[in-house]
């Protein structure tokens, strides 16, 4: 199916989630409400004529200062059957950062939504294990978000602060010529 | 020693009438020296890498550049390595286990640091990268390059040796 006859089938379904539709070389983006997005999922997983069985990828995005909303989540799916390709982005205010998670549709979203969340601190609802995933467990901040310093917060992280206090106590079973 | 295999006379040799020389396969040297010699002579790393330069350390080991005939053999144990590479990126979580290793290395131990990452950060000057293994590890060789090709391996190991080579009473257990 051509893909913007796809998204023309997400707007007829469901004509109040849909914000904008954009194309650009081919690829379609659907930009979305982010309150029914596991329906929107499951109906683009469950539907034959469209049948998404690859969830390709999932990012995040921090609009700060660009868009009214702050974050967007984005949805790269493929059919592997029909061999066509559509990109969802579901818009994500920043004082409720939380969206459905789509676990249930795709299992392998996993740990896509663990990264999201451990760079951007968006939560996914009924995510079963919403740990970090790259960062240690205890680090403080997200750090693809815009507003977050390049070299971190001026507090660093206690793990390596641990690793400094070792290296200079076992200084004095060194060599020393 | 081992070193005297000649029985017949084990000090002196008559070659000719009063002329007396010592005994051939005796060597005479300071056990600095000798010792030295024995240890820079068979370095062994610990297998650990940690980002792309890696694998242009594992290009070193393989067949072309060919360590072993340096008498280097990769280790699979910090307790039987002499050095180790710190070869790539060094983030922060990542440098409690390169100090653990460190630390797990019986003495006398080595660390070469390869390529700019490790040097000082290199192009990751962020929130999650060690700026230079320097600030925790104390490192013998640098080795710089991004990464670095094999023949700056090979002069590296060459520069360790060298230090190895000068080194005084470190091999002792009494030190």
């Amino acid at each position: 199916m051509e893909t913007l006859q796809i998204a023309e089938k997400i707007k007829e379904r469901f004509p109040e989630e849909v914000l904008d539709v954009k194309e650009f070389r081919g690829q379609v983006s659907a930009t979305l409400k982010k309150d029914r997005i596991l329906e929107i999922c499951r109906y683009l997983h469950d539907e034959p004529e469209l049948y998404f069985d690859y969830l390709i990828d999932v990012c995040g995005v921090d609009c700060l200062g660009k868009k009214e909303k702050r974050f967007e989540v984005v949805y790269h799916l493929y059919s592997i059957k029909h061999r066509h390709a559509i990109r969802l982005k579901a818009e994500v205010e920043e004082k409720d950062a939380s969206i459905d998670s789509v676990m249930p549709v795709w299992v392998g979203v996993n740990w896509h939504e663990r990264e999201c969340f451990d760079m951007y601190g968006i939560i996914f609802k009924g995510h079963p294990d919403l740990r970090r995933i790259l960062l240690p467990e205890d680090w403080e901040g997200y750090p693809l978000r815009k507003d977050y310093p390049v070299m971190g917060p001026e507090k660093e992280w206690s793990g390596f602060l641990t690793v400094l206090d070792k290296a200079k106590r076992f200084r004095e079973f060194e060599w020393h010529e | 020693m081992g070193l005297i295999t000649n029985t017949v006379s084990p000090s002196l040799l008559e070659v000719e009438d009063g002329t007396k020389i010592l005994c051939p396969n005796i060597i005479i040297t300071s056990l600095d020296k000798f010792i030295n010699w024995g240890r820079r002579s068979s370095l062994w790393p610990m297998t650990f890498g940690l980002a792309c330069c890696a694998i242009e350390m594992m290009a070193t080991y393989a067949s072309h550049n060919d360590l072993d005939r340096m008498g280097i053999i990769p280790r699979g144990s910090p307790r039987q390595s002499d050095f180790m590479f710190v070869a790539g990126t060094v983030t922060k979580k990542m440098s409690p286990i390169v100090r653990r290793v460190y630390d797990q290395m019986p003495e006398p131990r080595y660390v070469i640091s390869v390529g700019s990452c490790a040097n000082s950060g290199g192009i990751f000057n962020t929130y999650s990268t060690v700026q230079g293994c320097d600030s925790f590890l104390p490192i013998d060789v640098y080795i710089p390059g991004c990464p670095p090709r094999p023949e700056a391996f090979i002069d590296g190991i060459i520069k360790l040796q060298e230090k190895i080579k000068n080194e005084h009473f470190r091999w002792s257990r009494w030190r």
